[in-house]
């Protein structure tokens, strides 16, 4: 081993006994229950070193000095989907996200990287989530290159092949983006028809609001409908999901204080998010924020107004809901479902609508791949898990596959378009398919209206 | 590590994705689910079928490098940490249902298959299989036959010794050896199928098993009954009993873990009693019903402050499902938990249960108990931190006060967790040393090289009874 390289090592070991949470460490107490709810000990053939509880091991004995934190070990940590599933099925109740986002954490800041990665990271951690006005040019170019016949001509000639199979794969089960004008002249404020039953602030997201501008669109008709006064703070910023996640806290942490401070000024019941990956972070900014005295209890106030738009619509209640004859069913988003703890809400709102067949797909608790930003990195244990969700979301025989995180949707997109149903099949966000089914609705009663020539009005 | 030459030849028996010696491959199988005991293997091996354990088997028993089998690690008694090196052996490609005979009502299974996995073939053909561990979601049936396990429904149906009626191992030195079948009777010789049950990897390595079914019982009601007290929950399953019902289930949790379990599983379970019994019947609907409502009458009169039966069988299962979690879910209040599992008949269990709390009080240490009421097998759990030195030598010396009173009202040490590591010390307590004698010599003559998962049930140096060494 180069001196650099023992150096580098010695500091990880030296920060992981500074840095772990020692104790969270000593809850494990190692029964193995989470072993049957990890994809990864799974996909491996029950490999207990891609394990919760292997992983625990590890992270201990690097801090107890009985393991060099070797490429090994970082691949390891690397292969953890963070899909947190381990969370519910730990009786103990281990924090293992935490534990694995502190471990990711301090790997990457020993880390020393290729000019190149570095000024990926850099892009993307300091100039694009966090930057809402490059979040809009990015896209824009995005749909500059969708709507200019670049896109028709770079699949044409093949030329998407040159950024590999997967990116190739992503770009086209993007949506139809949004253009830079309309990304601009986003609304900060919806006021309901009538009565006003609770006021809420909308978590925008960087992501939603640019790339799948319309599922936020979506979000705030529901809202409307479900007569909630709606504030779309204009501070607010990236949630940091993606930061903290990456081995990039520091900078998660400056983001969350910025939101904090953005929501704290609106008096409002509840901070509504849409995609569960971000929904998660922002209910655990405490968390994040727990070694910073002055911001803790802020972050709690905030923490405690955090819910999914699903528990706020289903507590709220929507209007009649109908679509035609199909099929449909839900796949969780990991972080909504174990973080969150929301599972109940949308398969009720789903089930209500009319006119359809819900059925609940085998294991749709289980993580699809997607995972962030993970199905780029570990592409190949991605795609893996996508296959086997795909065995399963065909046992349904479902059209409709329901997802309420953007990462899910593209990734469940991804899996029909690698299984060769993009024309009978579609993947759609939670919101979107509500709001299409309250338009449905309403047009079917506006018909039937119509057609008894408004001799009476329709009982709504 | 292995001697490079004796690494190429377990190579060459089970190729090089199968055999692992990376540091955290050893890091990853140096333990199991006993607190304070780890050690790394020096390479984890998968054999592919019975061929490869036995050629493995030749060749440490050559080496005399140790075995420990090793199913899915959630072992209680420090039985699958490898102290003493050598190789872990796991079965994670040898875990199929080899034939499912609907006609002798057996199933035969290799060792690797998860317990529940295989409960739930059998019961989707209208079979049972009782043993039902707590760890059932994570465990095999390898471990299972090692350690002989019990489960939530002992009391009416047994253990695991009482299901395996066949069994092919591999003996120290690399034979293949069959006993029973698919037998109702069988006594040719001596019953090897039932030494090597709870035999824990230290006779041999357990390659395929056959195991009796029954017919699936047809319903069952669960039901809680609330006290104030552990003891008050006690004498009342002693009434049970006399009063000649078995239920499929009888299992007392105290306070504490009611709590921590509540706080675990979220499905509404009493937490300001002082303890509660679960009780489950199957069987025909109107035994069951009849059964269930002589149960309600003996809790009440017993002094059960309410009884509650589950109204859905969904609700039953939520119930039995959450008391599995009991233990694990205890490591909630400290950072270490240390479980033991002395059992004492079953008419003894309200004596019992007072002395551990005054055996608690004695020694200072935090002890809650939970466990098979029915069995008389208790898992009174000690909460304490590892770190803390002191505290570690007050918890051992209330434990063995424990083992102590156990064998005084005519119980033992383990009643289902097996001896392993930890409670080799005291198994002279139990059986006498021309006990451990006779032991000893079956081990020397199947394993003479002292090879299959050494320094587990025999210890180095057995305890003097109740003594704290310092």
């Amino acid at each position: 081993m180069s001196n650099s390289k023992i150096n580098r090592t010695n500091q990880i070991v030296k920060d992981f006994q500074e840095k772990m949470d020692y104790d969270e460490l000593m809850n494990c107490m190692r029964c193995g229950f989470c072993l049957p709810s990890c994809p990864t000990y799974r996909e491996t053939g029950g490999n207990e070193a891609a394990s919760p509880r292997g992983r625990i091991a590890m992270m201990k004995a690097v801090v107890d000095g009985k393991m060099t934190p070797d490429e090994d070990f970082e691949k390891q940590l690397s292969l953890c989907l963070g899909c947190r599933a381990c969370e519910p099925a730990c009786p103990p109740g281990v924090k293992y996200g935490h534990l694995l986002e502190d471990a990711v954490d301090i790997l990457q800041k020993n880390k020393k990287q290729s000019s190149s990665v570095k000024f990926l990271r850099g892009f993307l951690f300091d100039h694009l989530f966090p930057k809402k006005s490059n979040m809009i040019t990015f896209t824009g170019l995005m749909w500059f290159y969708q709507k200019s016949g670049i896109q028709k001509f770079a699949r044409a000639t093949k030329l998407t092949r040159l950024v590999g199979k997967q990116m190739s794969a992503m770009e086209r089960v993007l949506p139809d983006l949004p253009s830079p004008k309309q990304m601009k002249n986003r609304p900060t404020y919806v006021q309901p028809e009538g009565e006003v039953k609770k006021r809420v602030a909308f978590f925008s997201n960087c992501m939603m609001d640019t790339l799948f501008l319309d599922t936020n669109d979506s979000t705030l008709f529901l809202l409307k409908k479900a007569k909630c006064e709606v504030v779309i703070p204009e501070d607010q910023t990236c949630c940091g999901a993606i930061l903290a996640h990456s081995g990039e806290k520091d900078k998660a942490k400056e983001l969350a204080k910025k939101n904090i401070e953005a929501f704290e000024k609106e008096n409002v019941d509840y901070i509504i998010s849409n995609a569960g990956g971000c929904g998660a972070l922002l209910a655990e900014y405490d968390h994040l924020l727990k070694d910073e005295l002055d911001w803790l209890p802020r972050a709690k106030a905030f923490v405690r107004k955090v819910k999914d738009i699903s528990e706020i619509l289903y507590a709220v209640g929507l209007p009649e809901m109908e679509l035609p004859p199909q099929i449909i069913t839900y796949q969780d988003s990991c972080h909504l479902r174990n973080v969150m703890k929301t599972a109940a809400a949308p398969r009720k709102l789903l089930q209500s609508i009319k006119g359809v067949a819900y059925k609940e797909m085998v294991e749709a608790d289980r993580c699809c791949g997607s995972a962030g930003t993970y199905n780029i990195i570990e592409q190949e244990m991605s795609m893996q898990i996508l296959d086997h969700k795909m065995v399963k979301v065909l046992d349904t025989k479902a059209t409709t596959i329901v997802t309420a995180n953007p990462g899910c949707l593209l990734q469940m997109k991804l899996g029909i378009d690698r299984e060769g149903y993009s024309n009978t099949m579609r993947g759609v966000h939670i919101v979107d398919l509500l709001a299409e089914a309250i338009k449905f609705s309403e047009e079917q009663k506006k018909n039937v209206l119509d057609k008894e020539g408004k001799k009476q009005p329709v009982n709504t | 590590m292995l001697k490079q030459e004796v690494r190429d030849m377990l190579v060459s028996i089970v190729g090089d994705d199968n055999l692992r010696d990376s540091q955290q491959d050893l890091i990853a199988y140096s333990y199991d689910a006993t607190p304070n005991y780890q050690a790394l293997p020096d390479a984890v091996i998968k054999p592919r079928n019975t061929k490869d354990v036995s050629e493995i088997v030749k060749v440490c028993n050559e080496y005399k490098i140790p075995i420990v089998p090793r199913g899915n690690a959630t072992n209680l008694c420090a039985g699958t940490t490898p102290l003493e090196g050598g190789i872990v052996m796991i079965f994670t490609h040898m875990n199929q249902i080899l034939e499912l005979d609907e006609e002798n009502l057996t199933v035969t299974v290799q060792p690797g298959i998860i317990t529940l996995n295989m409960i739930e073939a059998v019961e989707a053909k209208g079979l049972f299989y009782p043993p039902d561990p707590s760890s059932m979601k994570i465990s095999t049936i390898g471990g299972n036959i090692n350690e002989c396990s019990g489960g939530l429904r002992g009391l009416k149906y047994g253990v695991t010794r009482d299901y395996v009626i066949g069994l092919e191992f591999v003996m120290p030195n690399g034979d293949i050896v069959r006993t029973g079948g698919k037998l109702a009777k069988d006594v040719a010789g001596y019953d090897l199928t039932r030494l090597m049950v709870g035999s824990e990897g230290t006779l041999g390595i357990i390659t395929e098993a056959t195991l009796k079914l029954i017919p699936k019982p047809e319903s069952k009601k669960t039901m809680l009954a609330m006290y104030n007290s552990l003891e008050a929950a006690g004498k009342t399953v002693s009434a049970i009993i006399a009063n000649k019902i078995i239920p499929t289930t009888l299992e007392f949790l105290d306070q504490p873990t009611i709590q921590v379990v509540e706080d675990f599983a979220k499905i509404g379970l009493p937490t300001e009693v002082g303890a509660i019994l679960l009780i489950e019947q199957d069987g025909p609907l109107e035994v069951v019903e009849r059964d269930s409502n002589k149960i309600a009458e003996i809790c009440e009169e017993g002094g059960a402050i309410s009884v509650k039966i589950a109204e859905t069988p969904e609700e039953g299962e939520a119930l039995t499902t959450a008391r599995r979690a009991a233990l694990s879910a205890l490591a909630r209040l400290k950072p270490t938990t240390i479980l033991e599992d002395a059992t004492v008949p079953r008419s003894k269990i309200a004596e019992m249960v007072r002395a551990i709390e005054e055996i608690a009080e004695r020694n200072n240490v935090r002890i809650c108990t939970f466990g098979h009421a029915g069995d008389g097998n208790l898992h009174p759990t000690c909460m304490t931190d590892a770190r803390d030195k002191e505290e570690m030598e007050r918890v051992e010396k209330a434990f063995e006060e424990v083992f102590e009173k156990a064998i005084e009202l005519g119980g033992t040490i383990t009643g289902e967790h097996g001896v392993g590591v930890m409670k080799s010390p005291y198994l002279a307590w139990k059986i006498g040393e021309t006990g451990v004698n006779a032991m000893l010599a079956i081990k020397q003559s199947f394993d003479p090289n002292n090879i299959m998962n050494p320094g587990k049930m025999f210890a180095k140096e057995s305890r003097k009874r109740v003594v704290v060494q310092k």
